[in-house]
């Protein structure tokens, strides 16, 4: 019987046979928390009686939803944060170094590994072949002291590409489409498998858009298989050496086959309150919005950043429209600077904000107003989202956020470019 | 062994209630004060949630409950309202182990049969809910093993405490 990627990864981190529907203890090769869930993970740690971590060097803090801290709370939780990295020997991403999914793809993550996070959008790795997942704080401290977790081996859904985009179309675009397409619980429990021959064409970039947005259909994780691309995004960024090829079998078991054809895509959008509640842009073109933003772990990396920076150079965001930038990472924010996207941006009337989670979620930084709208290229619009149940927010790619900035209303990305 | 049975009323909520309905992001100041931040429990789904909830009531969902963030200050909050199990027609996964891991059952049910303000008598040794306005009994889904394990010694923490390591049962 052959073997989804999901099997494959289990089965050698568990040292055994894993299919579908078995309850399997894996070794963790990253456990990781960020600010505003590592502060109950250390708590549960100690309570637990725990001392030290199970592997220091493959543990790691961010501080990115609130980084700077725009509260004393937030300060303190800070402080709890750097004394548990000092005491334990483990590293600490700063303030403005950038959103933690972002830096574990610069930084960490290899085909084959698994990698529990306490943040829903862990599965993001899978863009490399990484088992990514999301988890609690209890079960992240669990896995930081005892380098193993337990996972119940999920069913897959392959998700087969055809096709190459046209223009004005993204990997933001397709997620959105697929996410309509099976529902935000349509795959829960699953893991997304993608494969088909657009593979060979679809970026390290594109490839972590999309795996960032499994988790907005109910998915475990959504994992692509390691190949030349994964190899020389690993030799880019120092750690060719970890490299491995990982497929699925070919006689794979698969609960479902979703094939998508990227030629016949268009530019999409997520419509208030639920990711899953997507539209074409061509049916939604003038809605009026008051704010956009540009950045995430979903959408905030150099080709992003320059996808919007082409289509705003020499022109101005709309009198009405706030035009919010977040780089992923301070990687991110070099390269943007040398390449000058973010003087165009910034000529643009952008407000450059640090590599951080920044607006996404409501703490700082871009909470919105009553009744105002804002176009994200997050990964999340339910209601309360960005700090107030009264706004309203539409998803979509940096294209469609860039266009719209100009025209202060929703705008189909083609109708500028 | 005596069955665990508990006994309480039907808070009806609906479809699609994330963890950003459960406890908004805009209190993450609050998340290392517990108390304070259990008073907003659910205020924008269900305005005045925290007010009306009382001990030993069930918070009884749609479909897709949780879906979101991996906090699991979500189902703490749930917890410290006071009650006793929440029930839905489906949990999202992420939600779902954190509330076990909390010792918070949460069983997967039929929950369209109940009504709102229904008195429910639940077991939980036994999976079976009634339905004692109705008449009805409703019987859950099963948890895999490990997952019974963890909730029947009060959460992940007190598992982890008596174990020190994770049991499967073969």
């Amino acid at each position: 019987m052959g073997k989804t990627l999901a099997e494959k990864i289990l089965s050698l981190k568990s040292h055994g046979e894993a299919k579908a529907g078995d309850v399997v203890i894996a070794d963790v090769d990253l456990a990781f928390v960020q600010d505003t869930t590592g502060p109950l993970t250390i708590r549960q740690f100690k309570e637990s009686g725990f001392k030290i971590l199970a592997k220091p060097q493959q543990a790691v803090i961010f501080l990115d939803h609130a980084a700077p801290s725009p509260a004393q709370q937030l300060s303190n939780d800070h402080i709890l944060l750097r004394r548990f990295a000092e005491e334990m020997g483990c590293r600490i991403y700063e303030v403005g170094e950038g959103i933690c999914h972002q830096l574990v793809a610069e930084n960490f993550a290899n085909p084959g590994d698994i990698i529990v996070g306490a943040d829903s959008h862990t599965v993001t790795a899978g863009a490399l072949g990484a088992f990514a997942t999301g988890m609690g704080s209890s079960d992240v401290a669990v896995a930081l002291a005892l380098g193993k977790t337990w996972f119940r081996v999920p069913e897959g859904f392959l998700i087969e590409l055809n096709g190459v985009f046209p223009r004005g179309v993204y990997a933001k675009d397709l997620i959105l489409y697929l996410i309509g397409q099976i529902g935000a619980d349509g795959a829960n429990y699953k893991a997304l498998e993608f494969g088909g021959e657009a593979l060979a064409h679809i970026t390290m970039p594109q490839r972590l858009t999309i795996a960032n947005m499994a988790v907005e259909a109910g998915a475990k994780v959504g994992l692509f298989p390691a190949d030349k691309i994964t190899r020389d995004f690993l030799i880019g960024h120092g750690r060719g050496g970890n490299y491995k090829p990982l497929y699925p079998d070919a006689e794979a078991n698969y609960e479902r086959v979703i094939p998508v054809n990227l030629d016949q895509l268009e530019p999409m959008l997520s419509l208030p309150h639920a990711v899953d509640n997507v539209r074409p842009v061509t049916q939604v073109k003038g809605v009026k919005i008051q704010q956009a933003f540009i950045g995430t772990c979903t959408n905030g990396r150099l080709e992003d950043l320059a996808v919007a920076a082409e289509i705003l150079k020499g022109k101005k965001r709309h009198p009405g429209t706030r035009l919010l930038i977040a780089p992923a990472s301070r990687q991110v924010l070099i390269r943007a600077i040398e390449k000058g996207y973010i003087r165009s941006l910034i000529e643009a009337g952008a407000a450059i904000l640090p590599p951080g989670c920044a607006a996404c979620l409501g703490l700082h930084q871009g909470v919105l107003g009553d009744g105002e709208v804002c176009l994200s290229t997050a990964n999340r619009n339910f209601k309360g989202r960005m700090g107030n149940p009264e706004a309203m927010i539409y998803l979509a790619s940096p294209a469609t956020a860039a266009a719209s900035a100009i025209r202060g209303e929703i705008t189909d990305p083609r109708d500028i470019m | 062994m005596t069955d665990l049975v508990l006994k309480g009323k039907a808070i009806k909520l609906g479809d699609n209630i994330s963890t950003d309905d459960i406890i908004p992001g805009r209190f993450a100041h609050l998340r290392s004060n517990l108390p304070e931040l259990a008073k907003h429990v659910l205020e924008d789904a269900v305005p005045g949630f925290a007010l009306k909830v009382k001990s030993g009531d069930f918070p009884v969902a749609g479909k897709n409950l949780g879906l979101g963030s991996s906090r699991e200050h979500a189902p703490v909050v749930i917890k410290m309202s006071g009650v006793g199990a929440i029930l839905a027609k489906s949990a999202a996964r992420i939600f779902f182990r954190n509330a076990i891991n909390q010792g918070l059952p949460v069983l997967l049910c039929d929950t369209d049969k109940i009504g709102d303000g229904d008195e429910l008598e639940i077991n939980l040794t036994g999976g079976k809910i009634s339905d004692l306005t109705t008449g009805i009994t409703l019987s859950c889904s099963k948890m895999p093993p490990i997952m019974s394990a963890i909730l029947k010694e009060g959460g992940l923490i007190p598992y982890i405490q008596k174990h020190r390591d994770f049991v499967i049962e073969r």
